[in-house]
């Protein structure tokens, strides 16, 4: 399937600018194309649902981003061990490439799913699900528990930002508010 | 971007603000309660409608987004939100239906939440003076 | 195969910046990089040739879906990743305020 090959192909290419780049402003675009890559790409794969969610969160992601990063980035320095910390991490990536090739190896090709709990998802949806959108009442009816998780960790971000923005030591200016 | 917090951006982004806004909460809200039929949800609805205000808050500057939105309500909503959720996901109620009740529940906490911490990294992101310690 | 094997090509590539950048905003744009590929590889597994999206429509047949299971499970990590990634812009501004610096060489005085 050429689709998916040159989407991937482009997102590799968007990572490695992103980064590469001496400047932290064309990094954060780079991830930026990686993330709307990564939308059409769900978007290929049949994932309506998910295109339409990864493209906000990565707007959102890049606002975020650049309110941070109006700096550049540090300059290149090859100092202390540079040659022996750069080889050993490309060996360890080589290792770990190789070993995931003979693990995938074992997978169904790429196409034909094992859809051993989903064929009875499916079934029961159109029974009594209540909702057209299989991922919808996959999401609400059957694994509510996960999603009361996903509004557990979103909800403890939102309450640790807020925790991190007040004010700090006595006599340090600024906070959120009050 | 020293002084471009407080005023804001120029007159022709205000203007299109102005006029898109009511759309762009508009869309949020459809991609909420049609959960359940197309692709969507509570999650991107509720990312949309913090993008609204954002956007707000980006093209006004600060300080007058601030006073129209107050965020201590925004707050106090998301906790509402995340407090029914749980007591819905739990327990479950015979006479509420769910599948209008849990997507705007969602929609409360993600738009008003990450709304809420756009907030709070915009105002301690330029606070005081940085001191050597 | 070839599929799987580049997302885990962009996996690693997002783990060597991880790895070997010293400043923090490029070590958050790894750790995103990371969450892309997992995600990527979750739903390249539930992919199903010649199959349509997961949505009832009248007179469709509903054997040739994709598999709508690793699709709800990467719904939700994508909501995690980015209260992921906000946490971490939230920590390193706060870092920023206290040593003027985003080198992790020189973030290295514990109290306070």
């Amino acid at each position: 399937m050429t689709e998916i090959h040159v989407l991937l192909l482009f997102m590799i290419a968007a990572a490695v600018i992103a980064v590469e780049a001496k400047d932290l402003m064309s990094s954060v675009i780079s991830v930026g194309a990686v993330g709307i890559g990564l939308s059409i790409a769900f978007l290929v794969l049949k994932a309506p649902d998910l295109a339409i969610m990864q493209l906000v969160v990565e707007i959102v992601s890049l606002v975020i981003l650049i309110r941070a990063t109006a700096r550049s980035d540090i300059p290149f320095s090859a100092s202390g061990r540079w040659a022996f910390n750069t080889s050993a991490t490309i060996f360890f990536l080589a290792v770990f490439l190789a070993s995931a090739y003979l693990v995938l190896k074992d997978l169904p090709p790429f196409g034909s799913p094992i859809m051993g709990i989903s064929t009875a998802y499916i079934e029961e949806a159109l029974a009594h699900g209540g909702a057209s959108n299989v991922v919808a009442s996959v999401t609400l009816k059957y694994r509510l528990l996960d999603t009361l998780g996903e509004m557990t960790v979103l909800f403890t971000a939102v309450v640790g930002i807020l925790a991190l923005a007040r004010k700090g030591r006595q006599g340090k200016e600024g906070g959120y508010g009050k | 971007m020293g002084n471009n917090e407080t005023r804001g951006m120029t007159v022709i982004v205000k203007t299109i603000t102005r006029l898109t806004l009511g759309f762009i909460l508009l869309y949020g809200i459809y991609i909420t309660l049609n959960g359940h039929v197309s692709p969507g949800g509570g999650f991107a609805g509720g990312v949309i409608i913090a993008l609204a205000f954002m956007h707000i808050m980006l093209a006004f500057g600060k300080e007058e987004a601030l006073k129209r939105l107050r965020v201590s309500r925004l707050r106090i909503l998301a906790g509402a939100g995340a407090l029914i959720f749980l007591i819905l996901a739990v327990r479950p109620c015979g006479f509420i239906d769910y599948s209008v009740a849990l997507p705007l529940c969602e929609m409360a906490v993600v738009g008003f939440g990450i709304f809420a911490i756009f907030t709070a990294l915009v105002l301690i992101s330029k606070t005081g003076k940085y001191k050597e310690d | 195969m070839s599929e799987y094997m580049l997302c885990l090509v962009l996996f690693s590539v997002g783990l060597y910046c991880v790895l070997r950048k010293r400043n923090i905003i490029k070590i958050i744009i790894g750790i995103g990089i990371m969450d892309y590929a997992a995600n990527l590889f979750f739903v390249l597994i539930g992919y199903r040739d010649q199959g349509r999206a997961p949505v009832f429509a009248q007179d469709q047949a509903i054997r040739n879906m994709v598999d709508p299971l690793p699709q709800a499970v990467v719904l939700t990590s994508i909501v995690i990743g980015l209260a992921m990634t906000l946490l971490l812009v939230a920590v390193a501004i706060r870092i920023y305020e206290k040593y003027e610096t985003f080198d992790i060489t020189k973030i290295n005085k514990l109290k306070g």
